[in-house]
């Protein structure tokens, strides 16, 4: 259970890399600045891929869940 | 002028080998890099209208292929068991199953239905993501005319085709400029 409420959620279930990391990418561009995308995976790479892209783009990663083969990462949009 | 760049090479036209630089392609732009793919030589077909659907997986290439089929192929009923029948009786390292008259077609399927199973795009997906993401795909002039393609028979939305030196001043225009070669 995450500490913090998201604005927005995307769920990639099911899909493998790199689309992830492009839903991702276009579903942020959609929100405000300071709100929070909610991204449910079930691809093991976007583990280190989800943190490696916000370190890119600056977007910061407030936190990550993992629950049942989901990886659930919370970005904060900068 | 852009700080980064990322330039890829494309050169082999089969279809384990059109998947990475359209993922690193894609995926750099997502990061905020400026990116651009050069296809050239056999990395043409990726980009070419007919032969981007046709690109097949080559056993006899691909010397290092750890596995003949799929292990998801060898759990479905029939492709399984004749599967696992051309591997009782060619029992050799898989590049020899590419001589066989049709196997490489059959085990494009198979990769092609694996891949899907597992959520990796097709190729002309991950082409329309790049295009959408602002990748620069750039066909090589001379292997064009070396081919006898014309830009009409290539995917709409290509920079113009370029040479060697339009593609070195594309990466080198950067403070950071990055090439890879695939």
């Amino acid at each position: 259970m995450a500490s913090v409420t998201a604005d927005k959620t995307l769920d990639t279930s099911g899909l493998n890399c790199p689309l992830p990391v492009l839903k991702t990418k276009k579903a942020i561009e959609e929100l405000q600045s300071g709100q929070i995308l909610e991204v449910i995976s079930t691809d093991p790479g976007s583990k280190a891929d989800i943190p490696a892209f916000c370190n890119r783009t600056g977007h910061e990663l407030v936190e990550t869940v993992e629950e049942g083969g989901k990886y659930i990462f919370y970005i904060k949009k900068k | 002028m852009a700080s980064e760049r990322l330039a890829i090479i494309a050169t082999k036209g089969t279809l384990d080998w059109a998947y990475p630089p359209l993922i690193l392609a894609s995926t750099a732009a997502s990061l905020g890099v400026e990116t651009a793919i050069f296809f050239t030589f056999y990395g043409l077909n990726i980009i070419h209208k007919e032969k981007q659907k046709q690109l097949k997986i080559s056993p006899v290439g691909n010397p290092g292929m750890p596995m003949a089929f799929p292990p998801s192929v060898k759990k479905t009923p029939i492709a399984g068991q004749l599967a696992g029948l051309m591997e009782a009786v060619f029992p050799g390292p898989p590049q020899i199953m590419g001589i066989i008259p049709g196997m490489t077609d059959f085990m494009t399927a198979m990769m092609k239905k694996t891949m899907k199973d597992h959520g990796v795009a097709s190729v002309e997906e991950l082409v329309e993501l790049c295009k959408e993401a602002d990748v620069k795909l750039i066909p090589c002039q001379m292997t064009m005319e070396l081919f006898g393609y014309k830009y009409e028979d290539l995917i709409d939305g290509l920079e113009p085709p370029g040479g060697a030196a339009t593609f070195i001043n594309y990466v080198l225009e950067a403070d950071k400029p990055m090439i890879i070669f695939t």
